[in-house]
């Protein structure tokens, strides 16, 4: 321990101002902060601190993700098995198809972001900021496997430097950098990112060239690959032979990470129990995906049960991850309630009423994102109206 | 009390070296110091040269705009140095002690006889008028005014402060003068703020023509702004005065016998501490004359105050106006691997749930003055106001104030808040922000701006 120390010390002075590789001070410093808590001291105010800062923070957030990640390496593998019939695959095989597939994507997700983060800490001077820990773990998740990775790298850069980068960073940016780069794939490479042949590992090669990782006797009669969202209704269901507890444990079709809903429940009890996430925004986005998903029971626009669209799409994982993002939500307790709200109740009338758009999650937590200021503004100017007549009371 | 007002947000910092309830050492002064920093806004005039001789009670600093304010030397003795700062910014007059101490007369005056302007007067030229705060802003209170109410809080729950039970056991009959003074320069009454788990336990609930009021809760209950904000909140345009029961006790003490009496019981507490005790000390106490409470050899701060708001004053240091605590801490500049990856930290203490010291509540930790990680932007937004139970935003008053935006303070609340009413944001944030300061700045802008 006290070894590594030594050897820190004495490469540090080659990265400091004036050393020869003076200009990679900000990379230097992160890898150091990384290993060690630095020994900075209070210069003013209170004296004594908190032990928590925002690499703890993070990494709870990243920890929370684990469950999910780890299920979407067995889904992709278990969806290929089943898009081709592979009978003989057992777990293992599975799990490495799986690995095989995302592993690709972590890395161009990790590698461009941070390279993108170290750049323009360099530039500005900053030390580099941890927020992309979060964003490139959860980028991967919310794309369809087969993605090819040259978008991603485009789709990830775009998001780092336009959605956060410009704006100053992590803390600063509007929208959520992660969604930010699904949006920019969803609506540059729209045939890449929708259809039924994009969510399961190894289709979209095989429509192309008749190949794929192991391909048996090719695509097994009656496949579809089209995620539930496709044919919502009761007996596009039944057709596709997909249950409740399906979708709810997560053995579908769709993007990487969003498919189980218990492993996203499992991060969820993560960051409610450490505190890191809003439990007012979860809440309020499931009662508003259920309101508006039982409002088009009612009157008829499907013919299922409110409770079913939590399970389906991104529902679960959007509002358990992205809406609440500290950053770009809402940030006033009485707003966080607003907030949530509307992202359900919007990503559920989205995928009701819109023909267009059989996914609304990733779209009404953009648009949240974009009206939590002034979700933030209203609530604001109530409170302090409210307090003005309590005060001419008293 | 059936009106007990609970404050549900807050924090008790679990640190150690509380002070244990005895006088442990009688602090005989050598140099004192008479220090203006201690004061916001006060710009000092110099009144004595180096040589004079003075006695306790004698006129050392007067402030330029308000010449009738002075500050007093608490002992007699010799001005034996003039301390400036850059700009020769005046920091602090030495004043050596004789060993015999005389003292100014004032004449021992009885408060019921006496108007509001003798009142007033007699304060002023004992050199306690700047013991009186005024709000918004923390300002020396401006002689000229009448200000909305009078508020004190008869305790105080910052970490390892100084016991008020303990600490002015002796001079309930000086507050009692004191509170019978400062009723007659406002028409709303001296508002006295007691906890409610120890009401029947403090002998303060005993003190006559005050405004009672009773507070329970974590710590900044015994804040006195966060008092105010749930009394009566400050709108604009009003003032109110703040007094602490150190300062009560000062000016009881003045109308009783005469003098001014700067002698003080102090806290010496913190986790570096040997033998964490109350001395029986003055105003403007050197450090050094804590001699066998700190080991000479370790890397420490000193602290005058608590460890959330008081001053880095180091070992040469003297104690500030208003304090009655000293904290002694480690230096904490040291690497610590891994830090923020392990699962448990088990020597470090976190009120975020990411750590396992919630299933400690018991425990009280050796803390040192690292930072713990690196300064951030705003991320995490809903930690601040669980730490501080007042009807304001304080992310976006804080951002105002970093955009230097004064209508938007203004709207948000800087008129009801001091840095030590954030100072617990300031020890949760993650985010490693100066918060403090950034109040700081954010009410020297409102000050100049607004006059």
């Amino acid at each position: 321990m006290n070894g590594l120390r030594k050897i820190v010390d004495k490469i540090k002075p080659t990265f400091e101002k004036g050393g020869k590789l003076g200009f990679l001070h900000s990379t230097f410093d992160a890898f150091e902060t990384f290993l060690f808590v630095p020994d900075t001291v209070t210069r003013k105010g209170s004296h004594v601190r908190d032990c928590v800062d925002l690499k703890r923070v993070m990494i709870m957030v990243v920890l929370a993700l684990v469950p999910a990640m780890l299920f979407g390496i067995w889904n992709t593998g278990y969806q290929h098995k089943l898009a081709f019939g592979l009978t003989d695959w057992g777990f293992w095989n599975m799990v490495w198809y799986g690995i095989l597939k995302v592993v690709p994507l972590y890395l161009v997700s990790y590698i461009v972001g941070l390279a993108i983060e170290f750049t323009s800490a360099q530039i500005k001077g900053h030390e580099v900021n941890e927020g992309y820990l979060v964003s490139g773990m959860l980028i991967p998740l919310i794309v369809p496997v087969d993605v090819p990775l040259w978008m991603l790298a485009i789709a990830v850069a775009f998001a780092v430097i336009i959605g956060k980068e410009v704006f100053g960073g992590t803390g600063m940016n509007i929208w959520n950098p992660a969604l930010l780069a699904r949006a920019f794939l969803f609506f540059s490479y729209p045939s890449k990112m929708s259809g039924d042949t994009v969510w399961t590992g190894g289709v979209a090669r095989w429509a192309a060239e008749g190949k794929a990782f192991q391909c048996g006797e090719g695509l097994v009669d009656g496949f579809s690959g089209a995620t539930p969202l496709a044919h919502a209704s009761m007996d596009g269901l039944a057709q596709a032979n997909t249950s409740f507890l399906d979708m709810f444990l997560g053995t579908i079709p769709g993007a990487v990470g969003e498919t189980s809903a218990v492993a996203i429940l499992i991060g969820a009890v993560i960051l409610l129990w450490t505190g890191v996430a809003s439990w007012k925004i979860m809440f309020s986005s499931v009662l508003g995906g259920l309101a508006i998903g039982y409002l088009g029971y009612a009157v008829g626009a499907t013919d299922l049960p409110g409770y079913y669209q939590l399970v389906m799409g991104g529902f679960l994982f959007g509002t358990v991850f992205m809406a609440t993002d500290p950053v770009t939500s809402a940030q006033t307790e009485c707003g966080k309630w607003i907030y949530g709200f509307l992202i359900g109740a919007l990503a559920v009338t989205v995928r009701l009423w819109n023909p267009g758009y059989p996914e609304g999650m990733m779209l009404a937590i953009l648009l949240m994102n974009t009206f939590a200021p002034l979700i933030d503004h209203y609530v604001i100017e109530f409170s302090l109206k409210r307090k003005a007549k309590k005060v001419t009371i008293a | 009390m059936s009106n007990n007002i609970y404050l549900k947000q807050g924090l008790n910092i679990p640190i150690n070296g509380a002070a244990d309830q005895t006088t442990k050492k009688v602090i005989v002064p050598d140099i004192v110091a008479v220090k203006p920093t201690d004061f916001r806004g006060f710009i000092p005039k110099l009144l004595v040269r180096e040589g004079d001789k003075v006695l306790a009670g004698t006129p050392i600093l007067a402030d330029k705009m308000s010449q009738s304010v002075v500050l007093t030397s608490p002992v007699s003795g010799t001005v034996a140095e003039v301390v400036r700062g850059e700009k020769r910014k005046l920091l602090e007059v030495r004043i050596k002690a004789d060993e015999k101490q005389e003292y100014v007369d004032f004449g021992v005056k009885k408060v019921a006889d006496l108007s509001k302007d003798e009142i007033k007067d007699a304060i002023l030229k004992a050199g306690l008028w700047p013991a009186i705060v005024q709000r918004p802003y923390g300002i020396i209170a401006n002689p000229e005014i009448s200000p909305k109410a009078i508020f004190v809080s008869a305790f105080n729950t910052a970490p390892l402060a100084a016991n008020a039970e303990f600490a002015f056991r002796d001079d309930f009959e000086h507050i009692q003068t004191a509170v019978n003074a400062l009723g007659k320069l406002t028409p709303g009454g001296v508002h006295f703020s007691l906890n409610e788990e120890n009401y029947s336990g403090s002998p303060f609930h005993k003190i006559e023509n005050v405004i009672q009021h009773t507070f329970s809760g974590k710590h900044p209950a015994g804040n006195v702004g966060v008092q105010i904000s749930h009394i009566s909140p400050i709108k604009k345009g009003e003032t109110v005065w703040t007094v602490s029961l150190l300062m009560l006790a000062a000016i009881g003490k003045l109308f009783n016998t005469g003098k001014f009496d700067a002698s003080r019981k102090v806290a010496i507490t913190g986790p570096k501490a040997i033998g964490p005790c109350y001395v029986d000390a003055i105003e403007g106490m050197s450090i050094r004359d804590l001699k066998g409470f700190f080991n000479e050899d370790e890397n420490l701060r000193f602290i005058s105050g608590d460890p959330l708001t008081g001053k880095n004053v180091g070992k040469d240091g003297f104690l500030g106006f208003f304090d009655n605590q000293v904290t002694i801490l480690e230096e904490g500049n040291k690497f610590e691997m891994f830090g923020w990856a392990k699962p448990v930290r088990c020597s470090q203490f976190s009120s975020s749930r990411t750590y396992f010291s919630w299933l400690t509540p018991k425990k009280k930790y050796d803390m040192d003055t690292n930072l713990h990680g690196g300064e951030r932007a705003f991320v995490l937004n809903d930690v601040y106001g669980k730490v501080l139970p007042m009807d304001i935003f304080p992310v976006f008053l804080l951002k105002a104030c970093l955009a230097g935006d004064i209508d938007k303070m203004e709207k948000y609340g800087i008129y009801e808040v001091l840095e030590e009413d954030f100072a617990l944001c300031e020890y949760v944030c993650p985010s490693k922000i100066e918060i403090q300061q950034i109040i700081s700045d954010g009410i020297a802008l409102m000050m100049k701006e607004m006059c």
